[in-house]
């Protein structure tokens, strides 16, 4: 039984919901490779997830701190994400990497405002469950469903 | 980790806890009720599916339903939950007009209908109590009854399965006692998604399919046959059964709904 202090719950909430979102950007979804080679998708480049500035534990969340994921594959081609975080909440999602060239471009440029949104929309939508294909206990620990366990409220 | 929290807003207290069982996570989260009576419930509930997973597991050599499949024992000789699970599956089959099954490659095989079935019976268990609101998440489908707070129904987000960590929509459990929330997609594990007329792997067209109805057992196996079927079919099989609302999404990033589930969009 604890009592959490309202701002407290806050900033854990976003905190925990922030690295959510950048474990599951760091995720290659499980995607179909004649798929991937049909819309013009480019391999996979790998690379670890960068904290342009000091990480910092949930409790000292003051500053504006970026934090770039990892190169996820979607169904178009690669995309990486960078999160723009101050004091806490997400401010800005951009895409540092998207895919370009053939038919691809066009539903990139439909695609990217949407991710952007939609990165923003997880951590502000006041969601208390998400619903999506079956997590392994593995991948559990990547979803936003464990985000919002661990933030309690 | 159970763990209990005060909301400063007045609601009533949370009691919540993250089970790993049945090959993935069910998360919990109790709103109000009387302490004790909660606790143990969801105590109850939670061995209730870790029996369920032993029971019923095909990938236990020693479970039922593996002694059933290899017919070394009979439906009478395994514990009543088995026949109820099987006449459930029959049932969504003969709905789903076999798209939906509980057979695979010739055994019995009733994965594909146990994890709703089971989700829903430990949230309908956590109601009993009288806990002013329950939610439980079987590994991204939920169960929700009642409400979390006073003027605040429960909010399930839906995963964009095209951009991870992103929701492509957000349902409110607005104005319904019972609502379940149930998403097949290419991600799927546990059930076996067939073909019933090749009796091979269906070849769908759809990323996701989620459903929403009063109850999870159904929803999650509405969800699994609507995916199995494709973008052609779905829709209109989804439209005509009653209390059913669905979003699908293509692996052409093409977004379709039934008519009515923008009442529940929130």
């Amino acid at each position: 039984m604890r009592k959490s202090h309202p701002l407290r719950r806050a900033v854990l909430a976003s905190a925990a919901t922030v690295s959510g979102i950048v474990l599951l950007l760091s995720l290659k979804p499980a995607s179909d490779p004649a798929q991937a080679h049909a819309a013009g998708g480019i391999p996979p480049k790998q690379s670890a997830a960068a904290r342009e500035s000091p990480p910092g534990g949930s409790g000292q969340r003051t500053g504006t701190q970026t934090v770039t994921g990892d190169v996820a594959q979607t169904q178009y081609g690669a995309v990486q994400v960078r999160l723009t975080v101050s004091g806490g909440k997400i401010t800005k999602a951009e895409a540092v990497q998207a895919p370009k060239g053939g038919v691809s471009d066009e539903k990139t440029a439909l695609a990217v405002p949407k991710l952007n949104q939609a990165a923003v929309a997880a951590q502000s939508a006041d969601i208390d469950a998400v619903s999506g294909a079956t997590y392994t206990s593995g991948g559990y620990k990547q979803s936003l469903q464990s985000a919002l366990d661990k933030a309690g409220g | 980790m159970v763990d209990q929290v005060t909301d400063p807003a007045g609601a009533p207290p949370a009691l919540r806890h993250a089970e790993e069982v049945m090959g993935t996570v069910v998360s919990f989260d109790v709103r109000g009720g009387e302490p004790e009576a909660v606790r143990t419930a969801l105590e109850e509930a939670i061995a209730g599916l870790h029996r369920v997973d032993e029971v019923f597991s095909t990938y236990r050599e020693d479970s039922q339903v593996s002694r059933l499949a290899r017919g070394e024992v009979t439906v009478e000789q395994c514990d009543p939950e088995v026949a109820e699970v099987l006449a459930l599956g029959a049932e969504a089959e003969r709905l789903s007009n076999g798209w939906f099954s509980t057979r695979y490659e010739g055994r019995i095989d009733p994965t594909g209908i146990v994890k709703g079935w089971a989700v829903e019976r430990a949230a309908r268990h956590l109601a009993a109590t009288g806990a002013e609101g329950v939610s439980v998440n079987g590994g991204g489908d939920v169960q929700m009854y009642g409400m979390p707070g006073p003027h605040r129904p429960w909010r399930v987000g839906i995963a964009d399965p095209l951009f991870p960590g992103g929701l492509a929509a957000v349902v409110s459990a607005a104005g319904a006692r019972e609502l379940a929330v149930a998403t097949s997609g290419t991600a799927e594990r546990g059930a076996h998604i067939v073909d019933p007329r090749t009796g091979r792997s269906a070849v769908t067209d759809l990323v996701a399919v989620t459903v929403v109805g009063p109850r999870l057992t159904w929803a999650d196996a509405w969800a699994t046959a609507a995916f199995a079927m494709g973008s052609r079919q779905a829709p209109a099989w989804l439209e005509s059964l009653p209390d059913v609302e669905a979003l699908l999404i293509t692996t052409g990033s093409e977004v379709r709904c039934t008519g009515g589930l923008a009442a529940h969009l929130g």
